[in-house]
């Protein structure tokens, strides 16, 4: 066992018999936090105001709880979960879902309360909250469940109708019954007019919307490719004239709508995982009523009330400190590592966590008006201003669609003086023959196959213009703690002073020390808690610790502490404490954040492909300048609030820079809704994780170049998917205007044309190995060739 | 080939239904969790506490 955190844990877990869940899963869960167990923590989630938020009816008897559950890794911790709540008198039901990590839970008030169920869940390790946002949840439910049913119709349409076609086209080459003709043309149209007008709806009502606002999206050609072509085929039918292409709009509206969902999914995963900024803030609050002491919801809370804030509690409102010290993390908010030592009359903000001792508050401002907010505001505002991307398959379609509507009008108005009688067939034929299939494919088919490789390297893609955006990078913004490093302090060096000591006691000494506080530093002894036994633990703020072991009474911390003279530091990386017992010094201890190991890496395959690289920290220390050396970057700036970093990025983004800023603190997130095109870390705050445009999963940060070689190889082979079908196109159009294309040479050059814009793109799914790999016969592509070092 | 007249309008009323139960499937919540439904035929339901505990030491981390 790593800690006691989770010693605890697999205590819990193998005293209810549940030891399966340790075959079961397939990855190792998230180190509990072992630092806050109090037993009373949860009981203010039974006081019926905060019930009403996540509580509902579900009938006479029975309650209905839904509650997020952070640290939920795999199917297993479903079992786990569903297994351990079951086991309690008064649980009715349990039901998890892995993907969007909330749980139902079915119970009897009479027989147990909510705080039980959060107490328990916090024993087998994760880390519950009540699911309050539940109304943007239903709703990504339903959006979900529409898009599942939409793919369903598009996906069976589509296998019959190209069934059908496939007859037509032998019938077309070899001779076919003008009576079997007509009738697989009606069955055709039977089967793609719910795919149409059930499937494609939202790509009707999306291009309607975007008509109304004066603003071409993509919707629009898509909407009148399939409209028209529907058209055109059903007026085919109908008149036993002309050519049907159902399977190709069919196709077109399936390939769509895959593209679409599993972008959705995406988006929506990121999304709920996150309650937004409310979810930061703790429910309840413990007031101060003259003597009394009570739990309140925070919802409560009004200015000038008086809150008793214990170590490890959140902070629920900003306020001014009336009575304690404390150190304060507010590594939230700023992006200081360090924490902030609050004396009487300092201001704490909501959001931050009390670090080692009890502090007494008056609160100066809640709700709407504490600095949280504010830099939801903020996050809001950037988000207006981000800069608008256009996309190239927008560009392109529209323009496109534009021309041949221009010539199919051009050309019912020649015929229409040549022979009147054929000059609506000449017209209709002109829009079917240059039907936009392989182009309108082109795009969507590369980036959905581009989104599925990214998300295999661990880059999960949540914003559709990502990949367009990608290849206009020029500069990358890396935040610092938790992005290039790993966000947790480790013990760099140990310099030993005194003979009989080695380097594994000192370790043991300081974590017994540290077993007791909520200090970040204190993080770094995790490991070796638990070795030796410290009694009476004195912490002194600010300052360092102190404690008897064996009867020995040994201090840790600043120097000027622990042996309460000034002493030399020695020289090296990191912030260096000093271990010492009432003999004095025993040993020097350096503690750091530590670089990830791919930064350095990433960092130079960035730098060796032109893109300028800089790294911004609101930390404020010496830390930022050795961090940024360790891993190559010459731009840095140190102690800037996450206004700054908006500002610096707007200034960038002004001098016509493209902006990608990889980050993962919440205040971090404004800069991430700015910026052109973002990526947040796995562990960063919700609320990063729901305002980036994608996320990195395995903390590699190598993946970054990859995924902009994967990006410019997408953009070659959009381009070259577009100069094909482009190509194909300028080449029918004439034809078909001088009505000269046999209906099944159309047919027949059309799939093939289609065929070919779908292979182009899987190209993008296989490995990077195959990117100089010739593959099926491609036009000479009008785009130049982006080569990239690396790929 | 007369059989066609028949067999087709067989095959798009099989459609139907099989697109019918699929939309049943997914109102029912069927699709809502593709990561676990996959998995849970493989959790051993009632199996009993029998502490078997040393091989399981070191494994949690």
């Amino acid at each position: 066992m790593c800690c006691p955190g989770c010693e605890a844990v697999a205590g819990a877990i193998v005293a209810g018999g549940l030891d399966n869940f340790y075959r079961y899963r397939d990855s190792s869960s998230e180190r509990p936090d072992e630092t806050s167990h109090q037993p009373d923590r949860w009981s203010a989630y039974d006081l019926p105001e905060v019930q009403q938020q996540y509580v509902r009816d579900w009938n006479a008897e029975r309650k209905l709880a839904s509650l997020l559950i952070g640290g939920i890794s795999c199917a297993a911790c479903v079992w786990l979960i569903e297994k351990h709540l079951g086991q309690l008198t008064g649980v009715e039901k349990v039901s998890v879902n892995a993907s969007t990590q909330r749980a139902q839970i079915c119970f009897d008030p009479a027989e147990i309360q909510p705080s039980r169920l959060f107490a328990e869940l916090e024993r087998i390790g994760y880390r519950p909250a009540p699911a309050t946002a539940s109304n943007s949840e239903g709703m990504i439910q339903r959006e979900h469940r529409a898009a599942l049913r939409r793919l369903g119709v598009a996906g069976l349409g589509t296998m019959q109708v190209m069934m059908f076609a496939i007859a037509l086209y032998f019938g077309g080459s070899s001779g076919i019954d003008g009576e079997f003709e007509r009738y697989l043309r009606w069955v055709s149209l039977i089967v793609a007019t719910p795919v149409v007008f059930y499937a494609a709806r939202p790509f009707f009502s999306a291009a309607l919307r975007s008509l109304r606002a004066r603003h071409l999206s993509m919707d629009v050609p898509v909407s009148l490719a399939i409209g028209l072509a529907y058209t055109a085929s059903f007026y085919a039918t109908v008149f036993d004239t002309g050519e049907v292409y159902f399977e190709s709009i069919s196709m077109f509206t399936f390939f769509l709508l895959l593209g679409r969902t599993v972008e959705m999914r995406a988006r929506h995963r990121a999304g709920l995982a996150s309650g937004g900024l409310a979810q930061l803030l703790p429910l309840t609050a413990t007031r101060i009523d003259g003597a009394d002491i009570s739990n309140v919801p925070v919802a409560a809370l009004a200015v000038g009330d008086r809150i008793l804030l214990r170590p490890g509690d959140t902070v629920p409102a900003d306020g001014e400190v009336i009575e304690g010290e404390s150190g304060v993390d507010e590594s939230l908010l700023s992006g200081e590592a360090a924490l902030q030592q609050k004396v009487v009359g300092s201001t704490v903000y909501a959001g931050s966590v009390n670090g080692d001792s009890t502090l007494k508050v008056r609160i100066t401002a809640a709700g709407q008006s504490t600095r949280l907010s504010a830099i939801e505001r903020l996050v809001e505002r950037a988000q207006l201003e981000k800069p608008q991307q256009v996309a190239l398959a927008d560009r392109v379609a529209g323009t496109f669609v534009g021309l041949v509507l221009l010539a199919a009008l051009a050309a019912f108005a020649v015929w229409w003086q040549i022979d009147s009688a054929r000059a609506f067939w000449v017209a209709l034929s002109v829009l079917v023959v240059t039907c936009p299939c392989a182009l309108s494919l082109a795009t969507p088919a590369a980036l959905a196959s581009a989104t599925l490789r990214l998300q295999q390297m661990g880059l999960l893609v949540a914003s559709g213009n990502l990949l367009e955006t990608l290849p206009r990078i020029n500069r990358i913004v890396f935040d610092k703690t938790g992005t290039l490093t790993r966000g947790e302090p480790r013990i760099l060096q140990i310099e030993l002073l005194r003979d009989g000591w080695n380097t594994q006691r000192v370790k043991d000494v300081a974590a017994a020390l540290e077993s007791q506080t909520n200090h970040p530093l204190a993080r770094a002894f995790r490991a070796w808690r638990g070795n030796l036994l410290a009694r009476e633990l004195k912490v002194h703020t600010g300052r360092g610790l102190e404690g008897v072991i064996d009867g020995v009474c040994y201090r840790f911390g600043r120097a000027d502490f622990a042996i309460e003279t000034e002493a030399r530091i020695p020289l090296g990386e990191g912030q260096w404490l000093l271990l010492a017992d009432s003999d004095g010094p025993v040993a020097w201890i350096a503690l750091g954040d530590e670089l990830r190991p791919s930064a350095g890496a990433a960092v130079a395959q960035l730098e060796g492909s032109a893109l300028q690289v800089e790294l911004l920290s609101g930390d404020q220390s010496a830390e930022v300048a050795r961090l940024a050396g360790a891993a190559g970057i010459a731009q840095f700036r140190a102690g800037t609030s996450p206004e700054d970093k908006l500002a610096h990025l707007q200034q960038l983004q002004g001098g016509g820079q493209k902006v990608l800023m990889v980050g993962d603190g919440l205040n971090d997130v404004p800069v991430l809704s700015g910026a052109d095109a973002s990526v947040a870390m796995m562990s960063a705050a919700d609320l990063a994780q729901s305002r980036a445009d994608a996320i990195l999963l395995n903390g590699d940060l190598t993946v970054l170049p990859r995924a902009i070689a994967l990006a410019y190889k997408a953009r070659q082979i959009v381009r070259q998917n577009l100069a094909w079908a482009l190509g194909y196109n300028a080449l029918a159009l004439p034809l078909a205007v001088c009505g000269l294309v046999p209906p099944w040479a159309a047919a027949i050059g059309m799939s093939i044309s289609s065929l070919i814009v779908v292979l182009n793109a899987m190209r993008l799914s296989r490995g990077e190995a195959g990117t100089t790999a010739a593959g099926e016969p491609m036009p000479a592509a009008g785009a130049p060739a982006e080569q990239n070092s690396w790929s | 080939m007369d059989s066609l007249y028949f067999l087709i309008p067989i095959a798009i009323i099989f459609i139907a239904g099989a697109l019918k139960l699929f939309f049943w499937a997914v109102n029912n919540g069927q699709y809502d969790d593709l990561e676990t439904e996959g998995r849970r035929i493989l959790f051993d339901d009632d199996e009993v506490p029998d502490g078997r505990r040393s091989e399981k030491d070191g494994q949690g981390d």
